[in-house]
């Protein structure tokens, strides 16, 4: 049992710990004014993120966060500023009150909103009642797969997955019509001759 | 009230986060910066997700002899796929950025509506 | 980036440690963290550090936009197509237990078809996207 509250103990540390990195990694972000260095510290807080995902049981998804948040969303948004000019953002023309104030009270009321949810890592908890169960318990006989995740996601919810992959494959073809290289590269070897 | 407050910190942090990125958004005229706010609002939301399927003393969701307790999965799932939607969405976002930024020439938003108002 | 020798070495021995390391992930993810979603992208992520350090010329030749596209499509194929063929046989739409003669073995047949689609599918539109971005000339 004395083992059981160590480890709970460590977890909870790691986890205030990766929680402040990642509160101080977005004040750093708003007060920033240089863009590499907004998206440098955007891929910090995408992988504290990943390893906050681990702390909390969710290896699958610590595992797709560190690729793609910490890897090709980085990739994506420096190619960005690679192919615009301006690499400094410019000094807001008037500190504005409104969005504060709109940020405030909807940071309030979500607050306010916390104390109906169950307490964190509760077992009780609704959220754990419903429907997990009978995924822990069943999806080994009823797919053969250990890992449940990959059951839910490709047995269970099949739907819903296929649906996703559409919209990906949906948003792929959306960049290449806007930025297709093709037409580009056309024009650039018209240039050149 | 130390229960709350031990109960409910992470969903605070979280929602501060939220706040951060919603903030960055909505007050931010750098259209890269805005996006890195929106992508930080999205991040926060899958924090918001697993923290709501987390377990204490659980394990991860793959079955093995030996362990009773395993946080939900269906979050986990939930969330794996909308990461990969997640950055799909971001690309269009920011190739929407190129394409403003060569029919304007500037990527700021208050000199876009000064172009457009001059029209 | 051209001339950085170094860079080039580590690149071209990287280069399949991290395809492996894909391919690892796609078909382990029945018994341990992984799947399409994430092999697709770590996929990807090889030919981006290709990319990178060769030229976006020199990767075109490996992997053509062409081939990409078509690659795109057939895993969305792939995973509906599934799909169909279950129907066919006389269940429900995705329904892998039809698959083959026990359920179980149909699961498995059915889960490792429909993450592979996705692992194509993911691979090639992170890769489409990249290049769209890489190719396009600063105005």
């Amino acid at each position: 049992m004395k083992n059981i509250t160590v480890t709970v103990l460590i977890d909870t540390l790691i986890d205030i710990t990766l929680l402040a990195f990642l509160a101080i990694t977005a004040i750093a972000i708003i007060y920033m004014r240089n863009l590499f260095v907004i998206i440098m510290l955007f891929g910090i807080f995408s992988l504290h993120t990943a390893g906050l995902f681990v702390v909390m049981d969710a290896a699958d998804v610590a595992f797709t966060e560190a690729a793609i948040g910490a890897g090709i969303s980085t990739v994506l948004m420096l190619g960005t500023l690679a192919l615009t000019k301006n690499h400094e953002e410019k000094n807001p023309p008037h500190r504005a009150r409104l969005p504060l104030l709109v940020v405030l009270i909807t940071g309030g009321a979500l607050i306010y909103g916390t104390y109906d949810i169950p307490s964190f890592g509760d077992p009780q908890s609704p959220s754990q009642q419903h429907v997990k169960p009978r995924y822990i318990e069943r999806s080994v006989e009823e797919t053969g797969v250990a890992n449940t995740v990959t059951a839910v996601l490709a047995s269970y919810r099949g739907y819903d997955t296929l649906g996703e992959l559409t919209v990906i494959f949906t948003a792929g073809i959306g960049v290449m019509l806007l930025i297709g290289g093709r037409l580009t590269r056309r024009k650039k070897q018209a240039d050149e001759q | 009230m130390i229960d709350i407050i031990v109960g409910h910190y992470n969903y605070w942090v979280v929602i501060f986060l939220m706040m951060a990125g919603f903030y960055t958004v909505i007050d931010r005229g750098n259209l890269i910066k805005k996006i890195a706010g929106l992508s930080i609002f999205q991040t926060s939301v899958f924090l918001l997700y697993i923290s709501i399927g987390y377990v204490s003393d659980g394990t991860t969701p793959i079955i093995a002899e030996g362990f009773t307790r395993y946080s939900n999965p269906l979050p986990h799932v939930l969330i794996l796929t909308a990461i990969v939607v997640g950055v799909s969405t971001t690309a269009l976002g920011l190739a929407l950025i190129v394409r403003i930024n060569e029919a304007y020439g500037t990527i700021e938003e208050d000199e876009i509506h000064e172009q457009d108002k001059s029209l | 980036m051209k001339h950085n020798l170094i860079l080039r070495v580590i690149a071209k021995y990287l280069f399949p440690v991290i395809a492996l390391f894909a391919f690892y992930v796609q078909f382990h993810g029945d018994y341990g963290p992984g799947g399409g979603f994430q092999a697709g992208v770590i996929l990807s992520v090889a030919f981006i550090l290709y990319t990178l350090v060769f030229g976006l010329d020199t990767a075109e030749q490996v992997l053509s936009p062409g081939v990409l596209r078509i690659l795109a499509c057939t895993g969305v194929l792939l995973y509906a197509g599934t799909g169909v063929v279950t129907m066919l046989f006389g269940g429900n739409f995705l329904d892998y237990d039809l698959l083959a003669l026990n359920p179980i073995e149909g699961q498995h047949i059915g889960i490792m078809l429909i993450e592979l689609g996705v692992g194509v599918t993911v691979s090639a539109i992170m890769l489409v996207i990249f290049f769209a971005f890489a190719g396009r000339e600063r105005s």
